[in-house]
């Protein structure tokens, strides 16, 4: 059993989803972002939202993945100052919606002003909505934008056990986990981590406050990569316990402190979501005729994300 | 003096949310009160799953019976306490906008659990007739739930339909897979329009080698004469069991012609099955055990 705490759904295909069912994956966090381009009204980063918690919530359930999300204004977009005002207006009204788990994902891009003026705005709603914060670390100048993310969630009084740091490599995993935030791990090739660099990770840190995400989106990326990791690291000798840890536990614990996540929702759904949002995991049933000889098994078996 | 639909959803709510009763009687006094914010209903929304839980409404055979005598076709078995509670704020709230205003803005940011109560709640909303573009938009979602939401146990579409938008929402539940039984007022709206855009559509059916929804003869039989139907009934007479008795039950709701009398001719068990109630449109196969 997984939970994929990082996957961009709305970019992804119905094989997509078939696979990570088949592969184990029962929960998935859909965060707020940017969509490979910029948006230029406010109304249509409203209906991207909507569409988080309505249609792609559906969408996953009928493959038995039960959908969460994050809200909020990614990094890019808050520099159009016109459209961030705009969304920020509306993003209380969906930042209480069933199934949200955290502001996310948000923090630097660039590092601009705007970016910063952003970011602390959205880390005073989290704070006064009680809902954890999901932070995208910048691609470039990443050490430092790693850092800085840190010292302002901490001068806005944020608890670090309440944020995830997410896309962490080599380079700023040991500051993140010594500050007391939780850290994310993007198993996406070429661009963020490899699965083989993170068992080598896993080997050295443990398990405690680290998560494994695919990040998966409109780029050339793995949506098994929660899975695949999972497989290579008890492969490699990583204890089961810490596999369990960064694949599942962690990340229900600190997005269930939003109270909007529970075991329950996908082991023992309320009976009116099984009616008319959630399928059921055929996993959990018992198992599905196993797909063979389709994308989502020779995908499978192509283990290495390099 | 019948008691309100509100004074329902008030009682119901109020007797199954435990140690949150009183917060819930609160809040609906705050909305009621008139002068309250639209952002207090937003919050209101919010907070009613997280406060009250998500499990079925317990209702009792008095508690329908006493929902159609407060909104006549109104049921409410299948609701959810949550759904029930926010169809209450819903109702007690006085807003300074136009309910229609107010409910646009509430399907526009609503999540999929959402859009299910607004809709189920459309029988008892004031104004209902300025509700259709969201009412069309809830018809067009590709989530199933939200189109049943409208579609099944609800005597909106019966009251507020005209016959193309009846008439396409019935196509559009047999597309989907969705139980024609469940629509009020199947039979009364019903009409010759509807019969003969199904009878093409079990031609279509039956050319691509796709099976055909027994319940579709339902709105076919009582105009069979007027679209030309009896050739395809006969072709269901000899078919699945399901498809013989739906055949059987729509021919007895058939004009009474030769043709029809022939056509029930050949099937005089299916006809006394019908007659001793052994089969309906509930039950098309005896075998089911009840």
């Amino acid at each position: 059993m997984f939970i994929d705490p990082h996957a961009h759904m709305v970019s992804r295909t119905t094989d997509d989803y078939e696979a990570m069912a088949a592969a184990g994956v029962v929960a998935l966090i859909e965060p707020a972002f940017w969509v490979g381009q910029p948006r230029t009204f406010v109304g249509t980063y409203v209906d991207y939202l909507s569409s988080l918690v309505g249609w792609e919530r559906f969408r996953a359930g009928q493959f038995g993945i039960r959908h969460y999300c994050t809200i909020g204004l990614n990094s890019k977009e808050a520099n159009n100052e016109a459209l961030a005002e705009g969304v920020m207006e509306w993003l209380p009204r969906f930042a209480l919606k069933e199934g949200v788990v955290a502001i996310g994902e948000i923090g630097y891009d660039e590092q601009t002003p705007l970016e910063d003026k952003y970011f602390r705005a959205q880390l005073t709603l989290a704070k006064e909505l009680e809902l954890p914060v999901m932070v995208h670390t910048p691609h470039r100048d990443k050490k430092r934008g790693t850092s800085r993310s840190m010292d302002v969630c901490e001068e806005m009084g944020l608890d670090p056990s309440w944020v995830v740091i997410d896309h962490n490599n080599e380079e700023t995993v040991r500051e993140t986990l010594d500050r007391g935030y939780w850290a994310g791990f993007s198993i996406y090739p070429s661009t963020k981590m490899g699965n083989a660099r993170m068992v080598a990770l896993l080997r050295q840190y443990g398990g405690e406050r680290i998560l494994v995400d695919s990040a998966c989106d409109w780029g050339i990326s793995d949506c098994l990569g929660v899975a695949k990791t999972a497989r290579l690291a008890l492969e490699s000798g990583i204890d089961a316990a810490v596999v369990r840890q960064v694949t599942y536990a962690n990340a229900l614990e600190v997005y269930g402190k939003s109270g909007q996540m529970h075991a329950t929702d996908w082991l023992n759904p309320p009976p009116i979501d099984q009616r008319t949002l959630f399928e059921g995991n055929s996993i959990l049933r018992g198992g599905r005729d196993p797909l063979v000889e389709t994308p989502a098994k020779m995908r499978r078996d192509n283990l290495i994300i390099e | 003096m019948a008691v309100s639909p509100l004074e329902l959803l008030h009682e119901w709510v109020a007797r199954q949310a435990g140690e949150q009763t009183a917060w819930f009687e609160r809040e609906l006094s705050i909305l009621a009160e008139g002068g309250a914010a639209e952002s207090t209903l937003h919050r209101f929304l919010g907070w009613v799953p997280r406060r009250l839980g998500r499990a079925d409404l317990t209702l009792t055979s008095a508690d329908l019976a006493r929902a159609a005598q407060a909104r006549r076709g109104w049921n409410p078995s299948g609701w959810s306490l949550d759904g029930a509670a926010r169809v209450a704020g819903l109702l007690a709230f006085q807003g300074e906008r136009d309910f229609s205003a107010i409910f646009r803005d509430l399907v526009r940011t609503a999540d999929a659990r959402e859009l299910i109560t607004l809709y189920r709640g459309l029988p008892l909303y004031p104004a209902p007739e300025t509700l259709s573009f969201e009412v069309g938009e809830g018809l067009r979602s590709n989530m199933h739930g939200v189109f049943e939401a409208i579609a099944h146990a609800n005597p909106y579409p019966q009251d507020h339909f005209d016959d193309h938008r009846f008439n396409h929402m019935v196509l559009k539940a047999l597309f989907i897979g969705s139980r024609l039984g469940p629509i009020v007022g199947l039979e009364a709206r019903a009409n010759v329009e509807l019969a003969g855009i199904l009878l093409d559509h079990v031609k279509e059916r039956e050319a691509a080698g796709r099976a055909i929804d027994p319940e579709l003869w339902r709105c076919i039989g009582p105009f069979a004469q007027d679209v030309g139907a009896y050739a395809a009934l006969a072709d269901a007479l000899a078919g699945a069991p399901d498809e013989r008795a739906a055949a059987t039950l729509a021919l007895m709701m058939a004009v009474d012609t030769p043709e029809t009398r022939e056509l029930l001719d050949r099937v005089p068990e299916m006809r006394r099955r019908a007659i001793h109630g052994e089969i309906d449109w509930n039950h098309l196969t005896c075998d089911e055990v009840a």
